[in-house]
């Protein structure tokens, strides 16, 4: 299943190491962050969908405290 | 400004205000028992510091938790400490508060350029007027059209999806995917498409797609994603930047640490390295240029040209050689009668007459231009002769009968035969010859019809640097000379099945390094249907977009949505300001930060001078790349 959010994420570079981190998460199979358009694109396994997209959120915090993803 | 910019500027005002305040007792020296005493003095700091820098010191905290130890709020943070603990405490608390300042001034400018970039792409349709089967009207999210759908659209109203239209008449506004206001007129049987704006007739229409299948709802997710396909130029700086700050800081621990083992001066050279941690960012170079590729897109979007990646945009600001196939790009790719040419004593009206009432049952390209001419003319079927025994002669023309005699409409060898020396075609053009009889009447000579901006446009080409244009056809080698001559192509090949056409791309490409070195970049025009191989091959397929054909916005990698081949300079124009900007901005900030490095271990920059090399030049560099947003700066002139 691949969806698009709206995001909000301050730092070009976080946004870059952001998609990267997702990237190696388990089930996903490709993800975008977008900081000029200010959107998040996740495709990931259809049945696990919602848990992978908590664990890109979780995994997106760390690296910048202030990303948050409207669901 | 978003409520979040708003609450920030507040608190840094305050900040700044209390900062200025405690700044002024400090240096005036009223109130000795509280600034003398170090501890005390140092508290009294903190509060504006904390005040405007709480959320620095978070993350930075929350940065070497999660092991990212490298940010800038680290760094800041750091640096800060590092001016506190040389005693230096109002050049601590005021390297915060302009550091945090300039971070708002980026955040705003940055909200600014994406608002403007959205505003330049107002053109969503956001509802519609849906026809219920008892004739009411409802009106709906422009989203929840569905296929099949009748909808009606009022004067003024954005057409919401792609439809046809069951009836009415109107004017149609095509700026928002072309740029350009030319009005195209619909009636019944027509496709419109999202995102037009309807003139002042009220239109019934069918919805043939849904939103997000329309060619607005496309066009706008294209350019989206166009800033994913990386320059690369943005590729550099993404590499430069990981490399940047790990240096920088190592170069901020070594100059803290070598010269004070010599020189036991650990309050300045600590002071020093502070500085460099402060430049140690690159955040103007990793923010303003995506910024400026984005603004390009924008910008050629708002010129009715889809450019699919900023990559695509980056080359097409070193095209040397542009490739055009000729039917339907260079031409209008309609046959048309261009000159009518009657024998001495011939009336031309009546020629053309003759002829287009001896073609009138035939579907033949040349009968069917023939008939357009006689419209044009204000001829219509009730001021045809009646002939009968209309027969076709393959290969030669048509002959029917009139009072007795026979009427010929056909090519040379017909004329031939009647022993008739029709004079000779003109290289450029088919000649269709006229005779009664054995009498020679006259010729229409027809033409696929060269859009009339095509030879300016080449000529704002060449303007723009492009060293060769080149046309490709699988037409006759007289005709394309013709039109080479006419447009001032610089070379021709003609005769080519199209499998020769992407070999003889492929040559082109091979030899452009030696001819024109290596930046040189090759770009193909076509229309998109029949040109799908030779546009994935070239550097930049360039294909007439025909107000969104899926075809062509499939096949190429930038879309000229109204097939005006004068885009092509536009777009280039947009590149070259694109990348300039892009280059001035590395050069500027590069050249600023390594100058205040320097100063900086020399002792001749404080810290002030580095948090201007690191925010100040941010926000200048991101003002410099919204210059690409100005309005109508690429505008044609008409």
């Amino acid at each position: 299943m691949k969806k698009k959010f709206k995001c909000e994420i301050d730092c070009a570079n976080c946004a870059a190491a952001v998609e990267e981190a997702v990237k190696k998460i388990d089930g996903v199979i490709d993800a975008k962050v977008n900081f000029m358009m200010q959107k998040f694109t996740l495709e990931a396994d259809d049945d696990r969908f919602d848990a992978i997209l908590e664990e890109a959120i979780k995994v997106g915090r760390k690296i910048e405290p202030d990303f948050s993803v409207e669901v | 400004m978003s409520a979040k910019l708003r609450k920030e500027l507040r608190i840094d005002i305050l900040a700044l205000v209390l900062f200025f305040a405690i700044m002024a007792v400090d240096k005036t020296g009223l109130l000795p028992a509280v600034f003398d005493h170090k501890w005390i003095s140092l508290l009294v700091y903190l509060i504006p510091y904390f005040l405007v820098g709480w959320d620095v010191v978070r993350e930075a905290a929350l940065g070497i938790k999660n092991r990212r130890p490298l940010d800038e709020s680290f760094l800041m943070t750091l640096a800060t400490i590092g001016a506190f603990v040389t005693g230096e405490n109002s050049e601590a608390v005021a390297v915060m508060l302009f550091y945090q300042i300039g971070e708002w001034f980026q955040s705003y400018a940055v909200g600014q350029s994406r608002r403007s970039i959205t505003e330049l792409m107002d053109i969503v349709p956001e509802y519609a007027n849906l026809e219920l089967e008892d004739g009411s009207v409802e009106t709906i999210d422009a989203d929840d059209v569905e296929p099949g759908n009748i909808l009606v659209i009022r004067a003024g109203e954005r057409i919401p999806v792609d439809g046809e239209v069951l009836s009415g008449e109107s004017l149609i506004d095509t700026a928002a995917l072309t740029g350009e206001s030319v009005p195209r007129s619909v009636h019944a049987g027509d496709e419109v498409i999202s995102g037009c704006v309807n003139g002042d007739g009220l239109l019934r229409v069918r919805a043939l797609k849904a939103f997000e299948d329309s060619t607005v709802a496309k066009v706008l997710e294209m350019v989206e994603e166009a800033s994913e396909k990386k320059s690369h130029t943005e590729n550099f700086i993404t590499r430069f930047a990981r490399y940047y700050t790990p240096i920088v800081v190592a170069a901020a621990v070594i100059l803290a640490i070598v010269p004070s083992l010599f020189t036991g001066a650990w309050s300045t050279w600590i002071y020093r390295a502070c500085t460099f941690l402060v430049i140690s960012c690159p955040c103007a170079l990793v923010i303003s240029v995506p910024l400026a590729f984005f603004g390009g897109i924008g910008a050629a979007s708002s010129q009715g040209v889809l450019v699919k990646g900023s990559n695509f945009l980056e080359l097409m600001a070193h095209l040397d050689t542009v490739v055009s196939d000729k039917t339907g790009t260079l031409t209008m790719g309609n046959f048309s009668v261009t000159e009518i040419r009657p024998a001495e004593g011939v009336n031309e009206r009546q020629l053309l007459t003759t002829a287009a009432a001896v073609e009138s049952m035939s579907t033949h390209p040349i009968a069917v231009s023939i008939r357009q001419r006689m419209a044009e003319e204000g001829i219509t079927d009730a001021d045809l002769p009646k002939l009968s025994n209309i027969t076709n002669h393959s290969g030669r023309g048509l002959t029917a009968e009139r009072d007795g005699r026979v009427l010929s409409v056909g090519n040379a060898r017909m004329m031939e035969e009647l022993g008739i020396s029709a004079p000779a075609g003109s290289d450029a053009a088919t000649a269709v010859y006229v005779a009664e009889g054995s009498r020679y009447l006259g010729a229409l000579y027809i033409q696929d019809e060269v859009k009339p901006d095509a030879k300016r446009a080449l000529k704002e080409m060449k303007e723009e640097g492009v060293r060769q244009v080149i046309m490709l056809t699988g037409d006759r080698q007289s005709v394309g000379d013709a039109v080479a001559q006419e447009l001032n192509v610089d070379h021709v090949y003609a005769e080519l099945l199209p499998q020769i056409k992407v070999e003889k791309v492929e040559e082109l490409l091979s030899e452009l390094p030696l001819k024109a070195g290596k930046n040189a970049k090759l770009a193909f025009v076509g229309d998109g249907i029949n040109d799908a191989p030779v546009l994935s091959r070239a550097d930049v397929g360039i294909a007439m977009g025909s107000l969104g054909s899926d075809a062509a916005i499939e096949a190429a990698d930038v879309v000229i949505m109204d097939d005006n081949l004068r885009k092509i300079p536009v777009v280039m124009r947009i590149a070259r300001k694109t990348v300039g900007i892009s280059t001035g901005n590395i050069i500027f900030a590069l050249a600023v930060k390594l100058l205040i490095l320097l100063l900086g271990a020399l002792g001749y920059a404080n810290m002030w001078a580095a948090v201007f090399a690191d925010v100040g030049v941010a926000v200048l560099c991101i003002l410099n790349s919204m210059r690409l947003l100005m309005r109508k700066q690429f505008q044609l002139p008409q």
